[in-house]
């Protein structure tokens, strides 16, 4: 690490600005610790749970509908043969990639600002997977078998899936990133595990933690393995930040329709779920320092970080909403040439341009650094992109499908109340998960939080 | 307790029911029937075993009384439970039945009724099960070929909501009951000479019914017979009873016309020779080698028709102004008429021209919907052009006694208002629903002391009759019936009648003093007389074999019109303000099929709508009006989107109606067109409450069109369900479209309106196809867009009804359906039709994204559905560029109704919730020809295997068969300067391709 040498001045200053001053080893560790061992929960967090309860409940009773009746009690039909329920996987699959990134690639990039995000936005990433995976499953017409027929596995017919079909690609892809990400975010939790496990207080928590912590005892042998096992798992990751949602985005880049047949889709899919992924992030941890006391260790450096990749990753859609738009006149396809004029003055033309202005026009106020560093704004915003995130999605899939080739199967399409039940009901889910994890697991990682104290104050020597 | 059901409980139990059947709403007939099969009171219905015993329970005495009886059968019950049950062996046949070989359908010539007369048809019997209905070659009006609605016969066979019993006042009474019911009444009669009988048919030409009528006439001699249907050519009777001054009936060789002049005839629509003429206009329409010289078509017409849609040259006005347009023509061909108007001058000069060109090779035909004088207008200018005897024959009517039928049923009215009338006897008629609305039928019905009813169902008139017999389905009875040109068929039952109906044949016999007798009796006994004693066994048996009675054909006659004073009486002025007109509707017809699903749902061949008739106006009128095109509801019942119509009232001599405006390029200005059929109130639990109904406006003195209506705005909105709400082509080329002279100028110009990439372009391997390779060819030249393919597609296949909320959602299972598309002037648009069923592609879109291998490519080329590996993720249909994937969004099929089960096609799969189904060729008929092949060690002949489609098609636009067969009709036919693949630029080369079609303007007018 000699050849960081140099820049340690520049980290330095950096650092000054990740931690608020004054804090040592104990009082990283009591801080963070005691979210999740303090016995009485804040009322708030009873609120919030509750509320997202209530709408897991609403996700619960859909799924029974739609079993008992079929999926047409979605909005769904032909031509829109996808709704809601493709729009909703990829938006959540989309949100779980900024998790991702900040573990695997801010890792191996060693910026260490990700610290005290990538704990709770890995957490994200595997919530929002829970949730993306239940589209896929439940959104076709008998789940029962869909669920395994989609694997290839041996069978007495010798029947194996088409391997041509690139929702087969996405069952590799999805099942793959889920799996690499539980165990990305458990890993890293194994040290913070044993902190829990010998600060907690009553029996039951020093079993639970313990068990969870699989016989941590810092010692340096255990350092090395960790150090080792976390960092090819973060190699193992970073392909996947690109390949998951190129693969997504294969599914519409792979058909024949206008609209979805279109090569610029993998890496505009990448941007976007890093954009739509590092809203999340903002939404989730403005609320969260606020709530928790966690100025200390989000600080507005991370914030403005993330506000910058937003900026970034924000362009580069918008890029793509550019090309797209210059491909289909470039291109004189006069059916490419008319699903952009559909989709700008067509029926769900408010679609198109409200998703101009949340993902084009409104993180363009980022580049004033006043906003950026406005909390209220950046939250504002991060929901304003979140949103515009999924009119994307919604002006690709249903916008494209209801006027493809033959003017005589033209429709329209309309998401129903169990549509809207079960996009709401994945967020109940997401939230219920998160608040579980935030009242029972260390938010932001304990032992990455000491390594980036000063040296002084009794963090690792920056060599 | 068998005997208890004939007692009262069971009626009260009945009643019930019937009050839940009527109370569930037609729309959604298989999701309520499903709701209703569920409830208690249906279960019972339908398990009629031990109705009584249910009710025994909450009765605190009857209960203790049946505890005791079943206690004692419990009791021996459990004493053979202590046995082991004597083995059962299951003996096959001692003696099979003859030709019936298990999985092997069987054929049976018979024939369906359309106004009375015959459609000559073949039905399809599995192990005695009818399943569905084929043309019989050898009839005349069908020549192997059918129409939508005798496809959809056989799904009325199996109809639940037919009429089941006798009732009398809605009580079951035994068929004996009945009968001295009857008898008594007549008894009454015999001392008056029958002068209070009377009896109401619908068009009779049953030679045996006839007999059967006259012989209870001559018992009585003061009785009267009157017939009614609504659609019954009165206007025709009259017209050549002007003409000729002697009753003849019009046979039209559309095969011989040159140049075909319609005043406003839909030949090419439903009717008893629909078919018929179809084909012989689809001949002439066909371009290319060995064929005839295309024929022209003008058209003028008030109200929109699919014979208006397939015409050269098609002149939209009201139809009032008709008659004076026939006069024009009329004039110029040099007839000494008056009363021309000047109107549309260079088209009369040009069709003039032209028909003088076209001399004997011309032919006038007009349409019911115009007055006698049109009709007698048009017999003199055939005569004048020398077409009589080519283009046209005149021959003595076949009906059993042509009568004008509204005036008939006038004084039937009339009589019954007068109280001259003690009994009155229905036979299959409905005046209670479709007499015209000045007559005030039902009221006067209810002056008859005695009223009986015999029909198929329980429908208005069986309401307002004391008495009512169920009438067995024309498929379950002996019958005969005679087709336009005087060809017979005896009618023959395929099946037991499913709920005891009788025959009209049967009922009639109970009027007679003759003792009772079958049906099969009384038909036999006719046809002695006819066919004659000597040799009858084998006629007879000949007879009913092939489906038509030799010699029954009635000669021509030759007749020469004279102009009389009509064709110098001026018509009667248009007058200013709206015009009402009145069709029957292209699916129900006059609302008799209303129950029946497979057509409520079947789109309208113009306008699309499904399950709704609507106030129909040109785009100008609606604008005047203010009235908005609304779109289908997409959404579901609670969460409404697209945009409603707006209903208006529809007021016309006192009297008004409700219904939904709808907007039909095309139609003439300042003028309505409502179809008549809808708004049953009885039809059954499929028809009750669909539309409004049209009746209610119709008086006798304007049975077709009137002027004065009166349409405002309610401020009411609905949803219709419209399967396709789009016009235009959108400058897209799905349908190609040239005119003669162009394509005589470039044969290939029709080719030339695509481009299909170079075959090399191929991600993956190239199949192989080394065997068969099955492909299809549509003529659109010749399509008509009658539908007949898609009701025999979904009668073959299983194909279920999925109501009118999923239609509106987009969710209609038609495996074929019939694309229409409007191009040009949005006030005279010509109009395209286009049957798209599966293109079974070669590089198929749908089967690399399926992710289980549901649907796959088998090596003789055909796109296969896997049904049972298909977990429905309908990535298929979102990348099927064609969009003929369909998908069972909800439980669709009706898994539950006994009769339903029956309908069935043991050869194709009954799908199931969460699967995509689609168009298969037909790949069990395919299988079924290629086993008998190897079976008999021959190779396939080509035209040995039709799909139902190809095979109902009227105009024999669908032709199938092997590509690698360079001799096939379907090669010819691909090879053919007007063949195109429908969106061949995507690569995806289609196995099923398109005869563009040329039509034949007349130069002159360009």
């Amino acid at each position: 690490m000699a050849e960081h040498a140099p820049s340690a001045k520049r980290i330095q200053s950096e650092t000054d600005a990740l931690i608020a001053p004054g804090h040592t080893l104990a009082s990283i560790t009591e801080k963070i610790a005691s979210l999740a061992l303090k016995r009485r929960t804040p009322l708030g967090w009873f609120v919030g749970f509750g509320i997202s309860f209530l709408l897991l409940q609403a996700l619960l009773y859909t799924l029974a509908v739609l079993l008992f009746k079929g999926v047409g009690v979605w909005g769904i039909n032909v031509p829109v043969g996808w709704g809601f329920d493709i729009i909703n996987l990829v938006w959540w699959i989309g949100i779980g990639h900024a998790g991702t990134l900040i573990s695997a690639i801010l890792l191996l990039l060693r910026q260490d600002w990700r610290t005290s995000i990538n704990r709770f936005a890995e957490a994200m990433t595997l919530f929002a997977v829970a949730c993306a995976v239940i589209f896929p499953v439940f959104h076709t017409g008998r789940p029962w078998l869909a669920a395994y027929w989609l694997f290839p596995y041996p069978n007495t017919m010798g029947l194996w899936p088409n391997f041509r079909s690139p929702l087969i690609w996405d069952v590799f892809a999805i099942s793959t990133y889920g799996t690499v990400s539980a165990l990305f975010w458990y890993v890293g939790l194994i040290p913070d595990m044993a902190t829990l496990r010998d600060r907690a207080k009553s029996k039951a928590w020093k079993i639970v933690y313990g068990m969870a912590a699989m016989g941590w005892r810092g010692s340096a042998r255990h350092w090395h393995n960790y150090e080792s096992a976390y960092l090819l798992l973060a190699g193992l990751a970073t392909p996947l930040v690109i390949s998951v949602h190129t693969v997504v985005s294969l599914d519409f880049a792979a058909g024949v329709i206008p609209g979805w047949h279109a090569t610029i889709f993998p890496p505009y899919f990448v941007a976007g779920a890093i954009y739509a992924g590092f809203a999340m992030v903002l939404t989730l941890s403005i609320p969260l320092r606020k709530a928790y006391g966690l100025e200390d260790f989000i600080t507005m450096k991370h914030l403005e970080n993330m506000a910058k990749v937003m900026l970034a990753t924000g362009l580069i859609v918008a890029y793509g909403y550019t090309m797209e738009a210059f491909m289909a006149w470039y291109s004189g396809n006069p059916y490419e040439k008319f699903m952009m004029a559909n989709r700008m003055g067509g029926p769900y033309a408010v679609f198109y341009w409200l998703l101009i202005l949340c993902n084009v026009l409104a993180p363009n106020l980022l580049w004033i650094k006043n906003l950026r560093t406005n909390t209220t704004f950046l939250f504002l915003i991060s929901l304003v992109v979140g949103v515009g995130m999924w009119l994307e999605r919604f002006v690709i899939i249903p916008v494209s499908l209801h006027r493809d080739f033959l003017p005589s199967s033209w429709g329209s399409y309309a998401g129903t109340r169990y549509d809207w039940s079960a996009f709401l009901g994945t967020i109940g889910l997401f939230l219920t998960l998160f608040f579980l994890f935030i009242r029972f697991m260390p938010v932001i990682s304990i032992f990455e939080m000491r390594t980036i104290l000063p040296e002084g104050e009794g963090g690792e020597p920056k060599s | 307790m068998s005997g208890r059901h004939d007692g009262g409980e069971a009626f009260i139990d009945l009643a019930s029911v019937r009050r839940r059947v009527d109370g569930a709403q037609g729309r959604r007939y298989w999701k309520s029937l499903e709701e209703l099969a569920d409830s208690p009171g249906f279960q019972e219905f339908l398990h009629r075993e031990f109705p009584e015993n249910a009710s025994e329970w909450t009765d605190p005495s009857g209960r203790r009384e049946f505890l005791k009886v079943m206690g004692a059968s419990m009791a021996l019950a459990g004493l053979t439970a202590c046995t082991r049950q004597p083995a059962e062996t299951i003996v096959p046949y001692v003696k099979p039945p003859e030709e019936i070989v298990p999985g092997r359908a069987l054929f049976f010539a018979t024939a369906v009724l359309d106004g009375g007369y015959a459609k000559g048809v073949l039905v399809e019997s599995h192990e005695g099960r009818p399943t569905k209905i084929e043309g019989n070659p050898d009839h005349p009006a069908s020549l192997g070929a059918t129409d939508a609605a005798t496809q959809a016969s056989i799904l009325e066979l199996y109809d639940p909501d037919r009429s089941q019993t006798v009732k009398q006042l809605g009580e079951i009474r035994s068929w004996g009951a009945f009968v001295a019911a009857v008898k008594a009444a007549l008894a009454a009669q015999k001392p008056l000479g029958g002068a209070g009988l009377r009896i109401l048919t619908e068009t009779v030409t049953s030679p045996t019914l006839a007999a059967q009528i006259k012989a209870v006439l001559a018992e009585y001699p003061q009785a009267r017979w009157h017939q009614y249907e609504p659609l019954a050519p009165d206007n025709a009777r009259t017209g050549a009873q002007l003409a000729f001054g002697q009753p003849a009936e019009a046979r039209y060789r559309l095969a011989e016309a040159d140049v075909i002049f319609s005043l406003e005839s839909d030949f090419l629509g439903r009717g008893p020779d629909g078919v018929r003429l179809t084909r012989e206009f689809a001949q002439r329409r066909r371009v290319g080698e060995g064929q005839a010289a295309m024929s022209r078509l003008y058209v003028a017409e008030g109200s929109p028709s699919l014979t208006g849609a397939n015409a050269d040259h098609r002149l939209s006005l009201r139809s009032s102004e008709v008659e004076g347009l026939a006069r024009a023509v009329a004039a110029g061909l040099g007839l000494a008429v008056s009363g021309a108007t000047g109107a549309h001058g260079p088209f009369v000069v040009a069709l003039v021209k032209d028909l003088q060109r076209a001399g004997a090779g011309a032919l006038v035909i007009a349409g019911e919907s115009q007055p006698p004088a049109v009709h007698a207008l048009a017999h003199a200018m055939n005569a004048r052009l020398g077409s009589v005897g080519r283009t046209v024959s005149f021959s003595a009517p076949v009906a059993a006694s042509p009568e004008a039928q509204s005036a008939s049923l006038a004084s039937l009215a009339q009589d019954m208002a007068a109280g001259k009338v003690d009994t009155l006897v229905v036979l299959g008629a409905n005046p209670a629903y479709h007499a015209p609305a000045d007559l005030e039928f039902g009221k006067a019905m209810e002056r008859v002391a005695l009223r009986f009813h015999a029909g198929l169902y329980e429908d208005e008139t069986a309401a307002r009759c004391q008495w009512h017999v169920a009438l067995a389905h024309p498929l379950e009875s002996w019958g005969d019936a005679r087709a336009g040109g005087g060809a017979t068929t005896i009618l023959q039952p395929l099946i037991a009648p499913l709920y005891g109906g009788k025959s009209p044949h049967e009922v009639l016999s109970v009027l007679s003093s003759q003792p009772e007798r079958s049906g099969y009796e009384l038909l036999r006994d006719q046809w002695k007389q006819t066919l004659g004693e000597a040799d009858f066994e084998s006629r007879w048996l000949r007879a009913v074999h092939d489906g038509v009675v030799p010699g029954t054909e009635q000669p021509d006659v030759p007749v020469s019109p004279s102009l009389g004073a009509w064709a110098t009486a001026a018509p009667a002025p248009a007058v200013p303000g709206l015009e009402i007109v009145f069709r029957p509707d292209p699916n129900v017809g006059d609302g008799r099929l209303a129950n029946n699903g497979w057509l409520q749902e079947l789109p309208r061949p113009l306008t699309k709508l499904t399950w709704d008739n609507a106030v129909l106006m040109s785009p100008r009128t609606a604008e005047k009006l203010g009235v908005a095109l609304g779109t289908s509801n997409t959404g579901s019942a609670n969460t409404a989107s697209g945009s409603p119509t707006d209903v208006v009232e529809v007021r016309y001599q006192g009297r008004s109606v409700r219904g939904p405006a709808w907007v039909l390029p095309g139609h003439p200005d300042d003028a309505i067109t409502v179809h008549l059929g809808f708004g049953r109130t009885r039809a059954g639990r499929v028809g009750n409450g669909v539309g409004f109904d049209a009746f209610a406006l119709r008086t006798s003195d304007a049975p077709w069109f009137g002027s004065g209506a009166q349409v405002t705005k309610t401020g009411e909105r609905v949803y219709l369900a419209c399967t396709q709400d789009h016009w235009s082509m959108e400058g897209r080329n799905p349908v190609r479209s040239v005119s003669l002279e162009e394509f005589e100028k470039d044969p290939h110009a029709i080719a030339e309106m695509g481009e299909a990439p170079p075959r090399e372009l191929n991600m993956y391997p190239e199949f192989k196809y080394e065997g068969h390779a099955w492909g299809m060819a549509i003529d659109l030249g010749s399509c008509v867009g009658c539908n007949a393919c898609t009701v025999a597609c979904q009668s073959e296949n299983n194909i279920p009804v999925v109501g009118k909320e999923q239609v509106a959602r987009g969710r209609e299972m038609h495996w074929i359906r019939v694309d229409r598309y409007f191009e040009g002037d949005v006030d005279s648009p010509s109009v395209h039709h286009q049957p798209v069923p599966c293109m079974h592609c070669e590089q198929a879109p749908c089967e690399t994204v399926c992710p289980v291998a549901a649907t796959v490519h088998s090596d003789e080329g055909l796109n296969d559905m896997v049904y049972n590996r298909c977990v429905g993720t309908r990535y298929c249909s979102n990348n099927c560029p064609y969009k003929v994937r369909r998908f069972n969004f909800f439980l669709y099929q009706d898994w539950t109704t006994p009769s339903l089960k029956l309908l069935r096609n043991p050869d194709v799969s009954v799908r199931s919730r969460g699967v995509m189904e689609k168009c298969t060729y037909c790949v069990q008929r395919i299988q079924r020809v290629k086993i008998d092949a190897r079976n008999q060690g021959r190779p396939v002949k080509d035209g040995e295997i039709q799909p139902a489609c190809a095979q109902a098609c009227p105009a024999q636009a669908i032709v199938f068969g092997d590509v690698n067969d360079p001799a096939s009709a379907v090669s010819k036919a691909k090879a053919s300067p007007r063949n195109y693949g429908v969106l061949e630029e995507l690569n995806t080369r289609p196995r099923t391709t398109y005869l563009g079609s040329v039509k034949n303007p007349n130069p002159e007018l360009a």
